[in-house]
């Protein structure tokens, strides 16, 4: 965390009047849409994964970059390494993990699959577009 | 059939690098079993009572010669030389050491397979319809949708931590060797204003608590098909059960919020996700649908068979079926020899059934649900010769649809999760029954056995189930009569108070000679136990 940023806010928090604020965190069982009228506002949204198998958090991201979310997506808790590039591809672009991740072991895991098959919310062109332009 | 381009090919072999850097990973220490489990599991591998168990994925059944013959490769050199057909139309291998996995998913990408999301709370293999391309039932082949299903729901982002494992099954024709219904999304083409459709069933399983899915959406088209699978699975990962690993299935999610509402909110998302140009130009789906384009039959194939052999023309009336192509057959070679493990097969008889199909069946196998091969385009002019070659192999039991072609999970024999043993009973019964003439009698009557409560025996879908569970420290089996899993899709009831062992097989006896002495001219057991009830039945039981 960047020592200027703010803490960020509780989703109720958020929607019950501490609107000012421009951090916000949810937790996996929140609905991202609600936060949908309010990402103009918005420079972080951190999203919470109490542990690794709980994946409501992946449905989150997507839901918030298809509502036009620009700003810092963190994917924050029980993160790990090998689930960092289906997390960027939903649309996190920032992590923290509550254990450490190994810097190279992430960096060949996000190199390894130069294809994808489903468009998601990282822009990447999927093979049936690749097939048939 | 569907053959990979470099795409298909360069993710395959990616995974393949990526579970050896797994793999390497674990052994070294730097993640624990437990982060490692989820990694493995996508990749098919569990942890049995004895040793590692790799499930390798049949995507809809479908493989070709070279296909089933490495699948032979794998059972004699990294296995006890045998495999194990599953009722998901896959194969597992029951002793695989953790270090040789990596070798042989590379083997398998060496012919265009995967053990990818055979396991693990995500999207499964699809599966499908055994007579795909050969019924003449069927309104269009089903395995090119399957297929794009495959390649949307390989590594999907956002549906690789669902709340628990997802089934779908994909099938074109009324009458329903899929099980359809008791997937978590079932898809019946249909045809609408001439143009091919999906009609979605969502919320089917088995399980502890088994439910047949209901429809949600009449018809989909091609265009929309994974938007409508994606808003299908969108609902189901934002509302679906955490807390208890036992209500988690969609089932639980769409009986509790009910089917209509269910739809609702899928149609809500769909006019979101549609916006989101997921679904691929029809140009893809067509580019699939040539690869199976039917092969290049003998149309002055001959329409008769010499049945002089009188244990031929047994095997003929069992356990093959009819082709839409005049002059061909569908060949079911049953891997229920009584005595037997249902679904096992040596990595001899492996390589003889990846020959015949070369040779005889335009170079295609299929697994079925119902743990059987089958070569699906066979002339009829060589029927008797493939016969022949299935017998000295011991692959020739003509008992296709009988009470001893049980489907039989690996239970307490091999799984972690089991109460009880499976194949033991159903070694039992089918040797109680071995009579060929008996069996005949009786009439198509689908047993099914699962060791524990998940069900992976399909118990709930047999006109007879059996559950085994554990009493006490005993094993113990409940009897469950009236289940199908087929078009006239229903659950079983369970009868009473359970047995041990050798009372399971006295009390399916006292079943059959009710069956025998009730049933009304042309009725099967299912049809005689619908007509007259379960009263009946129990009383002959229980006395």
């Amino acid at each position: 965390m960047a020592d200027d940023e703010q803490p960020a806010v509780t989703l109720d928090a958020f929607l019950a009047g501490q609107s000012n604020a421009t951090s916000v965190r949810i937790e996996a069982g929140d609905d991202a849409r609600l936060l949908l009228p309010h990402l103009d506002q918005l420079a972080l949204i951190e999203v919470s994964f109490p542990t690794f198998r709980d994946g409501r958090g992946y449905s989150s991201a997507r839901v918030l970059r298809e509502g036009g979310y620009r700003g810092e997506l963190r994917a924050a808790g029980d993160v790990l390494v090998d689930q960092v590039p289906l997390m960027r591809r939903c649309g996190f672009d920032s992590f923290a993990p509550e254990a450490e991740i190994d810097e190279a072991t992430l960096a060949a895991s996000l190199a390894r699959y130069e294809q994808v098959y489903q468009p998601a919310a990282d822009g990447r062109v999927p093979v049936w577009k690749l097939r048939h332009g | 059939m569907y053959k990979y381009d470099n795409y298909d090919q360069a993710i395959v072999d990616a995974r393949v690098e990526e579970f050896r850097d797994q793999v390497k990973r674990r052994l070294a220490g730097q993640i624990t079993e437990d982060q490692f489990k989820p990694l493995r599991l996508m990749n098919g591998l569990y942890l049995q009572l004895h040793a590692y168990m790799l499930r390798v994925a049949v995507p809809y059944g479908t493989l070709d010669g070279r296909q089933m013959r490495m699948l032979g490769h794998i059972a004699r050199k990294y296995d006890r030389d045998y495999g194990h057909f599953t009722t998901r139309q896959n194969i597992q291998y029951n002793w695989i050491k953790l270090e040789d996995a990596p070798d042989i998913l590379a083997d398998l990408a060496s012919v265009e397979m995967h053990a990818i999301q055979t396991s693990g709370n995500c999207i499964r293999n699809i599966s499908s319809d055994q007579y795909a391309g050969a019924a003449a039932d069927e309104i269009a082949d089903p395995r090119p949708w399957a297929e794009l299903l495959r390649q949307w729901s390989t590594f999907h982002p956002e549906f690789s931590y669902l709340p628990r494992k997802f089934k779908i099954a994909v099938i074109a024709a009324d009458e329903d060797r899929a099980a359809m219904r008791l997937h978590d999304i079932g898809i019946q083409l249909v045809e609408r204003d001439g143009k091919l459709g999906g009609k979605i069933f969502v919320g089917g399983g088995m399980g502890r608590t088994p439910m047949i899915a209901p429809e949600i959406k009449d018809f989909v088209g091609a265009e929309d098909l994974l938007s409508y699978v994606e808003a299908c699975l969108r609902v189901y990962n934002r509302y679906g059960r955490r807390d208890n690993i036992y209500k988690a299935r969609i089932k639980i999610l769409v009986h509790q919020i009910g089917a209509a509402d269910y739809a609702r909110q899928v149609e809500e998302e769909f006019a979101l996700v549609k916006q989101l140009g997921i679904d691929p130009p029809l140009a893809e789906l067509e580019r699939i649908t040539a690869m199976f384009a039917p092969p290049a039959f003998d149309i002055a194939a001959s329409d008769t068979v010499d049945r002089s052999d009188p244990d031929f023309a047994v095997w003929l009336d069992q356990n093959v079926k009819p082709h839409k192509q005049a002059g061909y057959a569908i060949v079911n070679i049953s891997l229920k020899p009584v005595g037997g493990i249902p679904g096992d097969a040596s990595a001899d008889q492996i390589d003889l059934m990846a020959d015949l199909g070369e040779r005889y069946s335009f170079d295609e196998l299929r697994v079925t649900h119902a743990q059987n091969i089958v070569l699906p385009h066979v002339r009829k002019a060589d029927l008797y010769a493939i016969w022949q070659q299935l017998t000295e192999a011991g692959l020739a039991e003509a008992n296709l649809d009988l009470i001893s072609d049980i489907i039989a999970c690996p239970g307490l024999d091999y799984c972690s999760l089991a109460n009880a043993r499976s194949i033991p009973v159903a070694q039992k019964i089918a040797t109680r029954f071995a009579s060929p003439e008996r069996q005949r009698d009786l009439g198509e009557l689908k047993l099914k056995i699962s060791g524990c409560i998940n069900a992976c025996g399909h118990h709930h879908a047999g006109h007879i189930g059996i559950l085994g569970v554990d009493k006490k420290g005993t094993e113990n089996y409940q009897l469950l009569l009236g289940g199908s899993g087929a078009e006239d899709v229903s659950l079983g009831k369970i009868t009473g108070p359970g047995f041990d062992e050798d009372g399971i097989v006295d009390a399916i006896e006292r079943v059959t000679d009710k069956y025998l002495a009730t049933r009304e001219q042309g009725e099967r057991f299912l049809d005689t136990y619908r007509r007259v009830g379960f009263e009946p039945f129990k009383e002959a039981i229980y006395g």
